[in-house]
């Protein structure tokens, strides 16, 4: 699997991250050869083996409906970058 | 008296005898850190140490009398700068306490004020990855510490903490406390909540202790462990008292030796060192027989599949609109989802973003099947290789890490090299088990060596027992680095 500048373009867009050029062609490098290494996966016999997402026997866990008082908003939004009244603030969305 | 350089269990008996007090060992913790943490670097922010003080509330009664433990960077701390080292997270003082942390201070602990340091996020194995800058081994200041719980480990190898948390994905406990000389516990999956821990891959992160010896593990793990409703995968399994599996006695012990983890990779003097160390389990009564763990050498792809897969997905919020870093540029200019990709671009340090998108690759239309289901079904065979092993084992004995400490700068510019380290550690996250690192012998220039026990989910009193006779029957955990 060759990883090249188009493919770390297009992850790098999915995963909504801006990369320099330089970065763009450096992680290309290190990620065709990471992956590689990961493909002697393609080595072992996966047939009738089912997939392990989850090490523990999970289940849904239900709680009691009660209502608890939340987080007060000046505490909820002591970390933003840049609140906007009782809101958090982001570049506008809709024209 | 040097309070400093004492276990937390022998600063409880000196406090209940009334020969010290919790000013004097608060005195000489920051005395410690003014002497050595330029040197060492285990703190980040370490400027406020000096506010670090005696918490006026702690009550005398309690289990802990007020007894401070360090905590990864990465631990939720309400009021107290929270940053996984990581520029995304400048800043950011979380609004609640981590579930661990709300433990320890009902049993009466101090949370010492100032951080560990720690890889960005967790990612990395030499706490180069930092933000902050590295933190250095104290056993020799020119290599690693270990990763990514390098600051826990530095710290209660330096003596500059009395205990710490940290937290392992894939060893981020265990290696660096065999690279510092200390002991550190990976707990089942489940037996230690997991809210307030950032999470990085949520189906292996457990958070667990590092410390000075076998007894203070057990004494802090008896305070963390624990089903919380607030994690649905913490285990609602009841935590026995650790300290009662302290007994000095492994006679009948069935130790399994897997043979994958003493060939190829492996140090000469790291593979010496834990032999004897096997040898003197024998000398002790313990039944050691070779086994086989045949899928060990697909553990670190799986991983590195997996791990990342879940961190690309688990660093999705950092997003520059609820917390930490924002790009700063003309609101009215930029779109959101540029926004969005300036702030991470910017935030996110090298391996963090190698490994965000290396998991969002796997993850992405056309490779989810060759790589991420692929890499689950292999982690089910790697789960069934214990399943079988455990059959007619009480644990398994591997080294913690094919290697010592490397230098620093070593191995930073490939990351493949970088992950092999933890090679022998990853299993255990995989498989959900737990593991413990003890001091086993140092090399000819001096850099300590690490034993792991592994053991069933839920054993760690197998654990406890078997390090602490190790332990007892060894002068490892009693030397300490010059500094």
């Amino acid at each position: 699997m060759a990883i090249n500048k188009e493919v770390v373009d297009h992850v790098a867009y999915l995963a909504r991250i801006r990369l320099s050029d330089e970065e763009t062609v450096r992680l290309a490098q290190q990620l065709e050869g990471i992956v590689a290494f990961i493909d002697a996966l393609k080595n072992v016999n996966v047939e009738h083996i089912s997939p392990t997402s989850h090490i523990l026997p999970v289940q849904n866990v239900l709680r009691d409906d009660v209502p608890v008082r939340s987080l007060p908003i000046d505490k909820v939004l002591v970390n933003a970058p840049q609140p906007e009244g009782d809101f958090f603030g982001v570049p506008k969305i809709i024209e | 008296m040097e309070l400093a350089k004492l276990t937390c269990h022998e600063l409880l008996d000196l406090i209940g005898a009334g020969k010290t007090s919790l000013e004097d060992i608060f005195d000489d913790l920051r005395k410690r850190i003014g002497q050595t943490d330029h040197k060492v670097r285990a703190y980040v922010r370490n400027s406020q140490t000096e506010n670090a003080d005696v918490c006026p509330e702690i009550c005398a009664q309690s289990i802990l009398k007020g007894i401070p433990v360090t905590i990864k960077d990465n631990i939720c701390t309400e009021g107290l700068n929270t940053e996984c080292c990581s520029r995304i997270l400048s800043g950011f003082r979380p609004p609640y306490d981590a579930t661990v942390i709300r433990k320890l201070k009902e049993a009466g602990a101090s949370i010492f004020p100032v951080k560990a340091n720690m890889d960005e996020f967790a990612f990395g194995s030499s706490t180069e990855n930092s933000y902050f800058g590295p933190t250095r081994n104290p056993w020799d200041v020119k290599y690693v510490p270990g990763g990514s719980s390098g600051g826990s480990a530095a710290a209660v190898a330096a003596d500059e903490a009395v205990w710490a948390l940290g937290s392992d994905t894939g060893g981020s406990i265990r290696q660096p406390a065999a690279f510092c000389g200390v002991v550190g516990l990976k707990p089942t999956y489940g037996r230690v909540s997991r809210y307030g821990l950032i999470a990085f891959a949520s189906s292996l992160d457990q958070i667990g202790p590092l410390t000075k010896d076998v007894r203070d593990s057990a004494l802090l793990t008896n305070i963390i462990a624990g089903y919380d409703p607030r994690d649905s995968t913490s285990v609602d399994v009841e935590v026995p008292d650790y300290t009662g599996a302290l007994v000095k006695d492994v006679k009948g012990l069935r130790v399994g030796i897997p043979k994958e983890y003493f060939v190829e990779g492996i140090d000469p003097e790291v593979k010496r060192t834990v032999e004897d160390a096997i040898q003197k389990l024998k000398d002790l009564g313990g039944i050691c027989k070779e086994i086989s763990l045949p899928h060990t050498r697909y553990a670190v792809p799986v991983y590195y599949i997996i791990a990342t897969a879940e961190a690309s997905s688990n660093l999705a919020r950092f997003d520059g609109v609820q917390y930490g870093y924002r790009s700063l540029q003309d609101k009215a200019k930029t779109s959101l989802i540029e926004m969005y990709a300036r702030t991470r671009g910017e935030g996110f340090g090298q391996e963090a973003k190698r490994r965000i998108l290396l998991g969002t690759f796997a993850l992405s239309h056309g490779y989810y099947d060759a790589y991420y289901l692929r890499a689950l079904k292999v982690r089910t065979l790697i789960k069934r290789d214990f399943d079988d092993v455990f059959k007619d084992c009480d644990c398994v004995i591997t080294p913690t890490s094919p290697t010592p400490a490397f230098k620093i700068n070593e191995r930073i510019e490939d990351p493949l090299k970088m992950y092999l380290s933890d090679l022998y550690t990853i299993s255990a996250n995989l498989a959900g088990i737990p593991g413990i690192s003890i001091p086993c012998g140092f090399t000819k220039s001096g850099l300590p060596v690490g034993l792991q026990i592994l053991a069933g989910s839920f054993r760690e009193e197998t654990l406890f027992r078997a390090a602490y006779t190790y332990e007892q029957s060894t002068p490892w955990h009693l030397q300490k680095p010059e500094l």
